[in-house]
Parts: C-alpha cells; structure tokens; sequence
C-alpha cells in the first residue's frame, strides 16, 4: 500500500511517486498532443464565421419554425424507402457475413490464408462508410433504393461478420467435442454444435445491426441513394427551412421508434 | 419398483428444437417477413435496365480504380489525412470531457430524476441524428472547414460516450460506492474514488474505439463541407481521378487497421 511518510507518521495516498509521475507524464503527453490538434485546426477556421454562429443560429431557428406539417404527406413514401434501405441491407448482409464469419473465426476457419482474406473482407467494409459506398455505388447502378440497399450492405457485412466471428470464437469447445464425438460431419458439428450456441448473439448482433443502419439510411439520400435524404437535400438546397424541420422531426421519430423496437426484440432473446 | 419393461420402445430419432418454442408466434412471424418481403420489393422499382446497363460501366469504373495512385496527389491526401486525425482527436478529446458531466447525470443511481431525465435526452437528440447532418448544420453556422467537422463529431461522441459511461456507472457494484461513502467523502470523493475506477478500464477502451469511429467518420463530414479527408475524396470523385481515390479508400483502410490494433494492445494492457 503506498503510503506518505510525515512527521505525524504514514498517510494513504493512491500511488506510489513514481507511479504518480508516470500518470502525470502521460496526461501531460496527452495535453500536449491536444494542444498541438488544436492549434492546426484553429489555423484553418474562419473565426468570423464561427464568432456569427450566435446570430445565424437565431436566424436558422425562426425560419424553421413553424415545421410545415402538410409536407407530411410528401414523406410517407420516403420513409417507408428508408426502412426497406434499413432492412433489406441488413438481411443481404448477414447471409454474407455467415459465411466470412466462419472463414474469419480461427476455430473454424480452413486455413490460416482463407482467414487472413476474410479478415481483409471484414476491415474494407468496415472502414468505408456507408455514404462512401452509396457514392460509388451510385454511379455503377443509378440513383435510387437500390443503391441505397446494396450500399448499406457491403458496410454491414463487416460489422457483423466481426461482432459473429468473435463469438464464434468464444463458443464453447466441449459441445462442439460431444457432437464430433458421435461421429457426426464437419456440417452436422457446424448446425448441431456451433450454431445453436451463437444463434442469441447472431440475433442480437442483426437487430443492433439494423437499428444502426436506419439511421445510417436516412442520410444516404444526400448522394441520391434513396430514402428521406432526398427530401432533406432537396430541402435544404431550395432553402425550405420550415421542410426541414419536418424532415429532421420524421428522422427523430424513426430512429426513436427503431430504438424502442429493437431494445424489446433484443430483451426478448436474452 | 416400477415396471421397467412398460417403456419398451424409444424414439430411434430426435430433431432439434426450435428457437422460437411457441409454434404461433413462429409462422406469425415466417407469414409477417414474407408479407413484407413481397411489399417491400414490390415498392422498390429497380430499374433492372439501368442495372444492366451499369454493370460494364461499374467494370470500367472499377478498372479505373486501378493501379491506386498515390503520387500525383499525394501532398493534398496527405494534408487532408493529418487534417482528418486532428480532428478526429480534439473532437474525441472534447466530446469525451462534455459527456463525463452528461453521462454523470444520465445514471439513475447517481442523479435525480429531474438531472436524469435532462440528461437522457441530450443523449438521445444527439445519438439520433447522424455525424453527416449534425455536420450539414454545423457548416451551415460555423462556416466551412475542419472546425465544423469537430464540432460534429464532438456532439456524436457526447451521445455515443454519455450513453454507454451512464450504463456502465449503473452497473457498477454498489459495495464499493457504499464503502467509500460511509468513510464520510465527499460527493467528489466519491465519484474520484468508488465510481471512477470502477469504469475507467472500459472507457479508455470505448474512448480509443471512438476515435476509431471519429475518424471513419471524419472521412465523410468532409463531403458536406466540414474539412478533412472526405474533402479530398469528394474532389477525386468529381474530378474522375479515381485511381487518387482508390490511394485515399487505402490509406483509410491502413490508417483504421492501425488504430484497431493500437486500441486492441491499449485495452490489453489497461486490463
């Protein structure tokens, strides 16, 4: 236990002294780095532009308000798209994510080569958000939902097939012993030992999955994916504030509702 | 005893159970995923002509993607770049220091009703709305450039941290709090000594996969307007030079890669 030594005899403290010069060494390592970040970014900002940010603010909200509620009628359809974005996306996703997942998890992987390739898979889809794939996506197959559906699906074959692999490699090895050692296949130890044992976190990990991509689809409209972020952009661009509010109120709402569900489906399996 | 020959004949085979065990509730749910299946495909239009259409340009595209060239761009990718990891570090930094007091006042054990419910719903407004549009508004008010990016990314990581930090104090083991309370500490005491150690561990790990997502992230901001790599990218694209964006999705792809494993041997070590 570390203790001072003073005049009046040993007092607790937390660290030793050199374990508190260590810590204070770090933090102050990581001031400094912040320090230095933002100097670099304070060089590129405007600062006029950020100190007028009070009065446009002010301006922004009273040309919001009122939200135009007729324009209601116009994004029913929208939002409709953008939760087949949502779900459509994550269910092409997942039956390509299994497959990788059981490459990439080290137990059950064939080789150590095939698993090093589904981890590349697993990383690039990862790394590129969704609105990145939408760009692309958009001038290879032309504007509109489907875009949307596959762009939302090549970035959630990563996600998931990460969060599967990890429990695959997290099952436990004495059932997946048993069933071999009834003589059964390579594919009855897969159906019979491994998947009854990562079938509540395959679940779980769709339905986190989906939640996550509803909200990632009401933006992929700015690139012209489809979904409510067409009517946003368009919104914005003709300067239809009080539209955007609407817009901005419906998202609110959806990711809400999407939340509620997917928290009682999830509380549901476990 | 009882009359063990009674029960002469076993079942020779046996079928797994379901994982749904109420048979109802499983075909309600086949029925209702087919239903929406067929409305969901039937309001979604492809233009399966399009579709076909664009498949050799999307080989020709993708062709231009190679060989990724990183020379002929490589001073503005690497400035865009650095520019993307300042911010996306100060905007972790400071989303991480405003969502220690929101995540305090978003745990019911911690705070009063009136503070939690306060709380719980800055973090729901700003967890709802993606990086991208926080970034739109952000632009809008504070002018192009990479402090718009920092302040949206900062507002996404209030909502992302405060979320998880307020579950994580809500789980905590109460024994500790309590020993420590009942030595007479203060509120601050208290919170220095039986909350914050019990959390740190997990945090600096979430913070690290923060800054992971921060700079994914920082990559699309820039398409709006709010600085970073994402500008430059954007740029590529427009320009056609997509062998440049190629270099630039690599070096996202390096530089991710990178972190994962810098905040996996960090979280090794903290535990």
């Amino acid at each position: 236990m570390p203790v001072l030594e003073t005049d009046k005899g040993p007092v607790w403290r937390r660290r030793t002294t050199r374990a508190s010069l260590v810590t204070w060494f770090c933090y102050l390592i990581g001031v400094a780095i912040v320090v230095y970040c933002w100097e670099l970014v304070s060089e590129r900002t405007i600062w006029f532009f950020v100190q007028d940010a009070g009065v446009q603010a002010v301006d922004m909200a009273t040309r919001m308000s009122p939200p135009k509620w007729s324009y209601m009628e116009v994004l029913w359809q929208p939002v409709w798209d953008t939760i087949n974005i949502a779900t459509l996306g994550t269910g092409i996703a997942l039956v390509f994510a299994v497959p990788i997942a059981f490459l990439a998890a080290h137990n059950t992987t064939p080789h150590p080569s095939v698993r090093a390739f589904a981890l590349l898979i697993i990383v690039s889809s990862r790394s590129i958000n969704s609105l990145i794939w939408a760009l692309m996506l958009v001038s290879i197959i032309g504007p509109g939902v489907f875009a949307g559906v596959i762009a939302i699906a090549l970035r959630s074959i990563g996600f998931c097939a990460k969060l599967l692999y990890e429990s695959i490699e997290e099952i436990d090895t004495k059932q997946v012993e048993a069933i071999t050692a009834t003589g059964a296949a390579r594919s009855q130890q897969l159906s019979y030992g491994i998947f009854p044992q990562i079938m509540p976190s395959f679940a779980g990990i769709s339905v986190f999955r989906w939640d996550i991509n509803i909200r990632e689809s009401t933006v992929l409209g700015l690139v012209g994916a489809g979904g409510i972020g067409i009517q946003l952009d368009a919104s914005i661009s003709t300067l239809a504030w009080t539209q955007v509010s609407v817009i901005l109120l419906v998202i609110l709402a959806t990711v809400l509702v999407s939340e509620w569900v997917s928290a009682k489906i999830r509380a549901a399996i476990i | 005893m009882t009359d063990l020959s009674e029960k002469t004949s076993y079942p020779s085979s046996w079928k797994k159970p379901p994982l749904i065990k109420r048979a109802w509730l499983r075909y309600l749910l086949w029925f209702g995923a087919a239903i929406y299946l067929s409305l969901a495909f039937g309001t979604m239009e492809v233009n399966w002509d399009r579709v076909a259409e664009g498949i050799p340009r999307g080989q020709k595209f993708l062709a231009a993607f190679f060989p990724p060239d990183f020379s002929s761009r490589w001073d503005s990718i690497l400035d865009g770049m650095l520019e993307s990891i300042w911010m996306a570090v100060i905007a972790t930094v400071a989303g991480i220091a405003l969502s220690v007091p929101v995540g305090l006042g978003a745990a019911r054990n911690l705070a009063p009703l009136p503070v939690y419910l306060v709380c719980r719903s800055i973090v729901a407004i700003s967890r709802t709305f993606p990086e991208i549009i926080l970034a739109i508004f952000a632009v809008k008010l504070f002018g192009f450039g990479p402090f718009a990016g920092f302040l949206a990314l900062s507002i996404a990581t209030v909502g992302f941290f405060a979320k998880l930090l307020a579950e994580d104090i809500e789980n905590m083991d109460p024994v500790q709090a309590e020993a420590i309370r009942s030595t007479g500490a203060s509120w601050l005491q208290w919170i220095n000594y039986a909350v914050q150690p019990q959390v740190m561990p997990r945090m600096i790990g979430l913070s690290m996969y923060r800054l992971d997502i921060n700079f994914r992230e920082s990559a699309v901001v820039g398409i709006v307007g709010g600085g970073g790599i994402g500008a430059t990218l954007l740029t590529s694209f427009d320009r056609y030079e997509f062998d440049s964006a190629a270099a630039i999705l690599i070096v996202i792809i390096v530089i991710v890669m990178g972190l994962e494993y810098l905040s996996g041997y960090l979280r090794k070590w903290v535990q």
